[in-house]
């Protein structure tokens, strides 16, 4: 909220600086996020009185004006058309900064001869002062501003953006922050006196006031001033208005935002003569019911809004906003003043149905007083008296059916120890809750009082809640700083955190790069994974999306991970290897979707950055599969691939990994059509992995070997065998001997010397025995029958 | 035969001077020591001398034999010395040639973040939870003390995945695990939670719709404001530096009381006042404060006897501040050129 240091000023002495008031102000929870001087530029400029206006002798549209200062006269040269005698203005002496009216940049006032005279400063247009945009003519002031007086002092002001949190709805008022300043820095509060004549009948035979859901509507006052003129307010009225960004519109309604702005209680100026059946009733309004609102825009309402009604019609939105119907206007001659409070939640309601907020409704949904409403009600009327004429009914309506007690609370000083590792007396705590306006009374135990919160506080229902207003009187600076001393709890093992750094640290050291994507995308990203296909999962949407990108919770993290390889792909001219370890969300229902922590590698590019040691081959299904031999390899794993089908990736050029018969993730070529799709250059490979099964295998205790030693006997071999066998077939043969300890293909060979459709293996198998030295025959042996076994059952041949 | 030895000797001696490669001194041993050299031969035939010329001649010849050795050591100390710098001088190597790239991945500096967080706070013994990213509206806003039309909505723009009155969102904060935490467990509690909350919002360069908080919550008997005012200054210092001075001050959250705010000097300016910290000094990084006594108690924790704290701490401020980084957008856009700088 925008508050005018000079307005504050009319409730409270402000006697520290001003940075030191902000610093305070924040510390206390009244954040002040910025303070924007108004004529901070202003120095060397003073109020002078034109005290003649004389023809330039060698200028016919140039004039001297003669300027009184205060016990010194200027002359200067003035090209404004608007000047006269007698006026009060604005005089910039030598070497004031004005904003040039021309370019717009501030410059410094430097000497000058127009046309043969000298000019001993400026008269200045409200542009050249930094206040508006107007430069027609000089800016004309009040009478009232005294002849000599530093501009700064008449005009000068400080804003200070006070950041209200919604539990200080009492602090969206001028006297609200005054009374905190008050309280923080020790001085008393100025409260304006509220005295004017009531000249007509008594209220009650104009009007009369009907609270149909009193549930709603706690209390309803409203005053009625008759015979008003309707005109623009004075200056200084606008000026406070506009310091908090409000425009001004005429006498009355500026009294009223004037007076919500003073005591934060919103108000509102009904035209009386547009009233019809000279009765309020305060009402839900009924399905379907419309009104136009004063910003012309017509509005269907429903059961659960709450309006003020004449006996024809709704006239207003209670709370929100006004009716067009019985606005204020020119013609005005009748006020019917309202001042009353309703139910935060309704209004909230309210405003989120119609989508409409206003000044008034965003003090209405955070919980006003009951208790407040009489005092504004009172003190508009007296400004309107005051300002628009008129003469005001005897009496103040007040219909009052929510009035209820508000209940003290105890604390001990021992409370605010407890919650706070503060240690105040008794004493300390009475006295910065006086000053606060907390009403304390003693107890029957000396460390204890009672405390009765004032009206404006709504927000302070129990204990803690005074500790802190204890605690931020006395400075949450003064808060000792100590360690936690209660025991430490135990603590669980954290499996899926320790398991997901230690896959990170494991990709990391192979070269892939950590990216972390949105949750949400969308579903045409979505889609494109399986370009033929239906999704198989439909994924759960966001019913307010911010953009269509980010509208669908992902079933997946290929989407966003081949995008973001996408991207980079036409800056990155290397390999890029990409990883991220995320959540996917799978719909259940009406329940909350199942979280799946899921694993998602990409790989593209040439294997090795460009370099001269050569090695420009590209990355390849086998170095994908190779990144998952390894990871599960450290893991303590072993997997068997499959041929998979999945429909991202390339038939025939896809792998199922399978632990223990569990599918735990996919690897393979992606699909040229979904690699179109992304819109992705080189070849890519896409690695998939359920980090849950993942977690739970790895999870299974493991043993160590016990090193052997007896030495083992290296044999390679080469087989020719169909095209068309897999080297699993032929490995796992090769395992099933309980003397082979390792088997590794060193070679794969197609062409000359091998006949057409046959490939050859070249295989070196390694046997060992736990318990012996093996010999020649053994080996031999084991070797024949192994040959055997390949030949029988996969054709295979040894190589001539 | 001693004239032969002579003869022997200085040729010998003349052949050692000529010879320069490794090999051809192995040739010389051979010829002048081996088996079948002169003097081995000299040696050999000393049987068939008389005695008085044996003496001589055999005297004689091992002299020769042991002077042609210790030239030859030191003969070969000096070629091979000769050799290895003309070997050192050709294996020279172009130094400023670039070397052989090594893959190097990196993890994103949101990681990176968290688990230096996370590790901090463990030493201080709390453990770490998560939870999941939607929540219902219950564990988001009910326990926390934001019933419906309450004003601190307000505060979170939330993305609902049906309605508000279904109750299922996108967690606005990472505080809904308080209130499953506290629903498992009695105290003493002291966990942290890491994790992903959204925003209804428009992004730009500080502002995202998705982001990392850290929460924090301590519920024992006798935890005071002081304790969470000496447990952030530590981890303010020990994540930021020594250095920083940490700013604790009155604000309003509706699940704390008394509540607070955390703010550091602002590592750009160091507290002057700059663009970055709106020319106040000071960066909020921390809401904190006091666990509401109606929330514990809607948890079945009596607030007479319990008490604790909570903080939720932004991380993207983080990796902000410390690499002075302007634009929030950049953590989760993935540019390679800008995530390989971590």
């Amino acid at each position: 909220m925008k508050v005018s240091l000079k307005w504050l000023k009319d409730y409270v002495d402000i006697k520290v600086p001003l940075k030191e008031l902000a610093e305070r102000l924040t510390m206390a929870g009244l954040e002040v996020k910025g303070m924007e001087a108004l004529g901070g530029n202003w120095e060397n400029i003073v109020v002078g009185e034109v005290i003649a206006v004389n023809p330039h002798p060698n200028a016919d549209r140039l004039r001297l004006a003669s300027v009184d200062l205060g016990g010194q006269q200027v002359t200067v040269v003035c090209g404004a058309p608007n000047i006269s005698v007698g006026q009060k203005v604005p005089f910039a002496h030598l070497g004031s900064r004005l904003v040039d009216g021309h370019t717009g940049e501030v410059v410094t006032l430097q000497p000058v001869r127009i046309r043969g005279i000298v000019s001993e400063g400026m008269v200045c247009s409200e542009k050249e002062l930094g206040i508006s945009d107007s430069h027609e003519g000089i800016m004309v002031l009040p009478h009232e501003a005294g002849t000599g007086m530093a501009l700064n002092e008449y005009l000068g002001d400080v804003i200070l953006d006070v950041d209200i949190t919604p539990n200080r709805v009492d602090c969206l008022s001028v006297m609200g922050v005054s009374r905190e300043i008050a309280a923080l820095t020790g001085q008393l509060l100025n409260l304006p006196e509220i005295c004017y004549e009531e000249t007509e009948a008594s209220i009650d035979s104009f009007v009369s006031v009907d609270i149909a859901d009193p549930d709603l509507c706690p209390r309803y006052c409203a005053s009625l001033v008759k015979g008003v003129s309707m005109a623009p307010s004075p200056d200084w009225l606008q000026q406070r208005l506009s310091s908090y960004g409000m425009r001004p519109i005429n006498n009355v309604v500026d009294v009223t935002n004037y007076v919500m702005l003073e005591y934060g209680q919103p108000l509102h100026a009904f035209d009386y003569n547009k009233l019809k059946g000279r009765q309020i009733i305060v009402r839900r309004a009924r399905d379907a019911e419309t009104i136009t609102t004063l910003d012309g825009v017509e509005r269907t309402l429903n059961q659960d809004i709450l309006v003020i009604a004449d006996k024809k019609r709704a006239v207003a939105i209670a709370g929100i906003m006004g009716g067009l119907d019985t606005e204020v206007t020119e013609e005005t001659d009748a006020i019917l003043l309202e001042s009353a409070n309703f139910n935060q939640a309704a209004i909230r309601r309210g405003c989120g149905y119609l989508q409409l907020r206003s000044e008034a409704s965003i003090r209405f949904d955070k919980g006003l007083s009951s208790n407040l409403p009489l005092l504004p009600v009172e003190r508009a009327t007296q400004l309107m008296l005051e300002l628009a004429g008129g003469r005001a009914a005897e009496g103040i309506i007040d219909v009052y059916p929510g009035k209820g007690e508000s209940k003290p609370i105890l604390l001990s000083a021992e409370e605010v120890r407890r919650l706070s590792g503060l240690e105040v007396s008794v004493e300390q705590m009475i006295g910065v809750l006086k000053l606060l306006g907390f009403e304390c009374q003693d107890t029957s135990s000396p460390s204890q009082i009672s405390v009765l919160a004032p009206y404006w506080r709504g927000d302070v229902k129990c204990g803690a809640e005074l500790v802190e207003e204890v605690v931020r009187m006395i400075g949450y600076d003064k808060i000792p700083i100590t360690r936690l001393s209660s025991p430490l709890p135990s603590q669980e093992p954290t499996l899926m955190l320790d398991f997901r750094q230690k896959l990170r640290d494991i990709l990391t050291s192979y070269g892939f790069q950590e990216v972390l994507t949105y949750s949400l995308t969308s579903l045409e990203k979505l889609q494109k994974l399986s370009p033929e296909l239906e999704l198989e999962i439909r994924p759960l949407n966001v019913a307010n999306p911010m953009t269509i990108e980010q509208e669908y919770l992902r079933t997946s993290l290929r989407a966003s991970l081949l995008s973001t390889l996408s991207q980079n792909q036409k800056m990155e001219e290397a390999g890029i290897r990409l990883f991220e370890i995320g959540k996917i969300f799978l719909p259940r229902g009406k329940e909350l979707p199942r979280e799946k922590e899921m694993l998602c590698a990409v790989l593209s590019g040439s294997r090795a950055e460009l370099s001269w040691h050569g090695d420009k081959e590209p990355l390849d299904f086998f170095d994908a599969k190779g990144v998952v031999e390894k990871l599960l390899n450290q893991l303590g794993l072993k997997a068997v691939f499959e041929d998979s089908d999945d429909g991202s990736l390339f038939p025939g050029r896809e792998a199922s990994v399978i632990i223990e018969d569990d599918k735990v993730g996919v690897l393979g070529d992606l699909h040229p059509k979904v690699a179109q799709a992304f819109d992705l250059g080189a070849a890519v490979c896409l690695i998939e992995i359920d980090v849950e099964k993942l977690l739970d295998k790895a999870a299974e205790i493991r043993r160590y070997q016990p090193i052997c030693r007896f030495p083992s006997v290296t044999r390679d071999i080469a087989l020719v065998v169909n095209e068309g066998i897999a080297y699993q077939k032929i490995k796992e043969i090769v395992q099933s001997f309980p003397l082979v300890r390792e088997v590794t293909l060193f070679d794969l060979y197609t062409g000359e010397q091998i006949p057409e459709g046959k490939k050859s293996f070249a295989v070196r198998v390694v046997y060992q025995s736990p318990d012996c030295t093996l010999t020649d025959e053994e080996v031999n042996q084991t070797q024949e029958e192994m040959l055997d076994r390949l030949r029988r059952e996969l054709g295979a041949t040894l190589r001539g | 035969m001693l004239e032969q030895l002579q003869e022997l000797h200085v040729q010998a001696l003349d052949e050692l001077s000529r010879i320069s490669e490794p090999d051809e001194l192995e040739l010389w041993r051979v010829r002048y020591l081996g088996r079948k050299s002169g003097v081995t031969q000299v040696l050999r035939s000393l049987a068939t001398l008389p005695l008085e010329e044996r003496r001589k001649v055999g005297a004689r010849a091992n002299e020769v034999k042991s002077a042609l050795e210790s030239r030859l050591i030191e003969k070969k100390r000096i070629v091979e010395e000769v050799h290895l710098i003309s070997a050192l001088e050709q294996k020279r190597l172009d130094v400023t040639l670039p070397g052989r790239p090594v893959s190097t991945g990196r993890s994103h500096p949101i990681t990176q973040t968290l688990g230096e967080i996370c590790d901090i706070f463990k030493s201080m013994g709390f453990q770490v939870f998560e939870g999941p990213d939607v929540e219902w509206d219950y564990y988001n806003f009910e326990a926390l003390n934001i019933p419906r039309y309450h004003p601190a909505r307000d505060m979170f723009a939330t993305l609902w995945i049906d309605s508000e009155m279904e109750g299922r969102l996108l967690r606005t904060h990472t505080s809904p695990m308080q209130i499953r935490i506290m629903e498992k467990t009695r105290p003493p509690i002291r966990v942290i939670i890491p994790g992903r909350v959204y925003r209804y919002e428009a992004t730009d360069a500080t502002h995202e719709s998705m982001f990392y908080q850290v929460e924090g919550l301590a519920v024992d008997e006798n935890i005071t404001l002081a304790d969470l005012k000496g447990t952030l200054f530590e981890f303010c210092r020990r994540l930021l530096g020594q250095e920083r001075r940490v700013r604790f001050r009155c604000d309003y959250f509706p699940f704390v009381e008394p509540g607070v705010e955390v703010a550091i000097d602002c590592l750009a300016c160091n507290g002057g006042g700059c663009r970055l910290c709106g020319y106040t000094g000071w960066i909020e990084i921390l809401g904190a404060g006091m666990v509401h006594p109606d929330v514990l108690r809607k948890l079945d924790i009596d607030p007479e006897v319990h008490s604790g704290f909570a903080f939720g701490l932004g991380v993207e401020r983080i990796p902000m501040l410390r690499y002075g980084i302007e634009d929030i957008r950049l953590f989760y856009s993935n540019d390679l050129r800008f995530l390989k700088q971590f």
